[in-house]
């Protein structure tokens, strides 16, 4: 009898979030076609990308790696900068952080979601993709850290959509969720939350091949430009919440997140500097790849203009979030987050992977686009991310604005 | 390689690669269909699912390795019509081999790098080459100082040149990076790849110092009369769009005794090649007797590919 009426409360669980999530204003519904829109132009990128195989982007043997692995190290750190919501409202009981952790990590399910859709179809064998499974196929584990790198990223998903689907499903049903169930997992998640963005720097900081990457700071100025991008698209996606729903987001919660970006901000810039120095004090034949980016080698100087854009909107960004010249409504600093997230996803994206394989080991350099493909499948990608980031956040915000209004402000 | 030829290049050969080739998901559901479609033969279709679903090479014990075999020759049969055969010998005892490349006899004919595209069946399409030679001035010491590119008459006044191919690292970044082992130093000193278990995520191609690694951009063209029959499964057999490739010392050669196909070809015998084990070998003495040197030493990856000097 109890297992019937467990069925009947989960089936009446996924009635509901598929009806509120079908339920909107047409603002709503032109919003979720247009991210169908976009995800059937991945879809249609994809397949033109099977047929002709890798040669339908624009990489080569030297620039084998490109825009799609450019998005995916920007993703990692989006979806580890959950951690900067959950860790002051678990470990430091934030009651303010508390009420919106649940956004974060929504917006870390959707990130990893792309990451792991941006590296499938970076694959030049997709359908041999089993060949990673454990088990059925052959990891090669631990020496290899796209290895750990899979493992991590796997588990990182699990932990930031069953924890928050265990206490949205709690509410749901008027109860209380047990602590010792998610707890323990919360606290995982937060060393986690380090791990995948430190194995994805080690990915590149471990080939000694590519000097550019083979550099120590790169772990930690990946968690620190995390830390900054990551919470600021979370703003951003509060402020949607704040002005397209009734679930209501004081101001001091933007605030709160504000002084973690700024913090996190300034010492991504300090790293960067730290970098640059190294670079042109006195540069070496392993500066070759930052004079690339920064200047441009033999004429191929695609990256110049990006690099330098992405730098001062950074600091455009930085100093807008700090000084706050306009008071009053949070709002007026959405630009300076767009600034910064830009900045941080052209410094991180391309502006690392490109340089890192140029010039190539046998000295050969070359311009970087990407391809016409390249772009309509990274729309998709991007399409595929905010769908779910939508669809598990409106019935998640519909519950739990009305277990607050029915038990209270008390966690 | 241009990449605006590669792709005019791919769409010309695109709707033929499409025919030959038949995906794992379409072969399952016409398996059961007679006669030829539009896929190949049935027969060719029900072996290349046979094919998705096989072991790592170095899990398969040598009777399912013989089955692969089997397997591919026929569909080479069945698709190109032609008759290859596919070794699968292993290392041999005490051997471990090693080359020796002379700065100074080499002009730069590059006939090496020809014989290297005929006997490892390397793509015509998008102009797959393992052997680089550089054309270098004197001081320069890299390769990556030299040309690449050079086209004229050889050899040039003032110049030297310095041949580049997979060095078979005795500590071989690549192999540490693969995530599905799919790229491994056998025990005679060859770094090879199973092609049928490389996923294509070019993470070893990142890894290498060398520029040793090639990928397949596109589907690999071989005219059917110019393909080289006598293959290795770990060599020169047949590879397909989206699978890392390198040299491997012609390892169809090697472990038959022979020297590689590069050696052969030189010209000036500025290439050496032999047993690093046998004390009487070609490659000891140059070893033992000639000033030699090897390329970024400072990243301790310890290739087997030494440079010297007369």
């Amino acid at each position: 009898m109890k297992k019937n009426t467990a069925l009947k409360d989960l089936f009446s669980f996924v009635r509901d979030t598929f009806i509120w999530n079908i339920s909107g204003s047409i603002g709503y519904q032109i919003y979720l076609c247009i991210l169908v829109c976009l995800m059937m132009a991945g879809v249609y990128g994809y397949f033109i990308q099977f047929k002709l195989g890798l040669s339908a982007t624009n990489m080569s043997n030297i620039v084998s790696w490109g825009f799609y692995i450019s998005n995916f190290t920007f993703l990692v750190g989006v979806a580890a900068a959950a951690v900067m919501l959950i860790l002051p409202s678990y470990i430091f009981n934030d009651k303010d952080l508390h009420k919106v952790v649940i956004i974060g990590e929504v917006v870390a399910v959707g990130a990893l979601v792309m990451c792991m859709t941006f590296v499938f179809v970076d694959l030049g064998r997709p359908l041999q993709f089993w060949h990673l499974i454990p088990g059925i196929g052959h990891l090669n584990f631990p020496s290899s850290l796209l290895s750990w790198d899979i493992l991590v990223l796997n588990g990182y998903l699990a932990l930031n959509a069953l924890v928050p689907a265990y206490i949205v499903y709690c509410h749901y049903h008027g109860r209380e969720p047990v602590g010792k169930f998610y707890k323990p997992f919360i606290f995982i998640s937060i060393g986690w939350a380090v791990a995948i963005h430190m194995i994805t720097a080690f990915l590149y900081q471990g080939l000694p091949a590519r000097p550019f990457w083979n550099n120590p700071l790169m772990g930690p100025r990946f968690l620190a430009s995390a830390f900054a991008a990551g919470p600021a698209i979370i703003s951003l996606v509060l402020h949607i919440v704040n002005s397209a729903t009734d679930y209501k987001i004081e101001d001091k919660i933007f605030n709160k997140l504000r002084i973690i970006i700024v913090s996190a901000a300034v010492i991504n810039l300090l790293m960067l500097f730290s970098e640059i120095f190294k670079e042109f004090y006195f540069p070496t034949h392993h500066s070759q790849s930052a004079m690339y980016l920064f200047f441009g080698l033999n004429g191929h100087d695609s990256l110049v203009p990006w690099i330098w854009t992405a730098i001062s909107i950074n600091l455009l960004g930085t100093l807008i979030l700090a000084f706050k010249p306009f008071k009053g409504n949070q709002i007026f600093l959405m630009p300076a987050l767009v600034l910064l997230i830009i900045g941080i996803w052209i410094e991180k994206g391309i502006g690392l992977i490109v340089p890192g394989l140029v010039p190539s080991p046998m000295g050969e350099i070359i311009s970087y686009a990407p391809s016409n493909v390249e772009l309509l499948i990274t729309a998709g990608v991007v399409g595929l991310g905010a769908f779910i980031v939508t669809v598990l956040l409106k019935p998640a915000l519909i519950i739990e604005k009305r277990y607050e209004e029915t038990h209270g402000n008390s966690h | 390689m241009d990449s605006e030829k590669k792709k005019k290049m791919n769409r010309r050969t695109f709707l033929k690669g499409a025919a030959s080739t038949a995906i794992a998901g379409s072969a399952a559901l016409t398996t059961g269909c007679k006669g030829k479609g539009l896929l190949g033969s049935s027969e060719a279709i029900a072996l290349e699912f046979q094919e998705y679903f096989k072991k790592h090479y170095r899990l398969m014990t040598q009777t399912e390795r013989d089955e692969t075999i089997a397997r591919l020759e026929r569909i080479a049969k069945l698709k190109q019509d032609v008759d290859i055969d596919i070794d699968s010998t292993g290392p041999q005892e005490n051997v471990l081999y090693g080359y020796a490349f002379n700065v100074t006899r080499c002009e730069g004919y590059m006939e090496c790098v020809k014989a290297c595209v005929k006997e490892n069946n390397l793509d015509r399409a998008s102009n797959t080459q393992y052997i680089r030679i550089f054309e270098m001035e004197h001081g320069q010491m890299s390769p990556d100082q030299g040309d690449g590119k050079y086209f004229h008459m050889v050899p040039k006044e003032g110049h030297f040149y310095m041949g580049v191919q997979c060095f078979q690292c005795n500590n071989p970044p690549c192999v540490k990076a693969c995530p599905t082992k799919a790229t491994w130093k056998e025990p005679d000193g060859l770094v090879v790849v199973d092609y049928d278990w490389c996923i294509g995520c070019r993470y070893c191609m990142a890894a290498c110092p060398y520029w040793g690694r090639r990928f397949n951009w596109n589907q690999p063209q071989v005219p059917k009369e110019k393909i080289t029959k006598k293959q290795h499964y770990l060599g020169n057999r047949r590879r397909v769009r989206g699978m890392m490739e390198k040299c491997t010392f012609c390892i169809q050669r090697s472990r038959k005794g022979k020297v590689t196909a590069c050696v052969e070809a030189c010209p000036t015998g500025a290439r050496v090649f032999g047993n690093l084990l046998d004390p009487d070998s070609e490659i000891r003495f140059v070893l033992d007797n000639k000033k030699v040197y090897r390329l970024k030493e400072d990243l301790g990856t310890d290739p087997k590919f030494w440079y010297f000097i007369d």
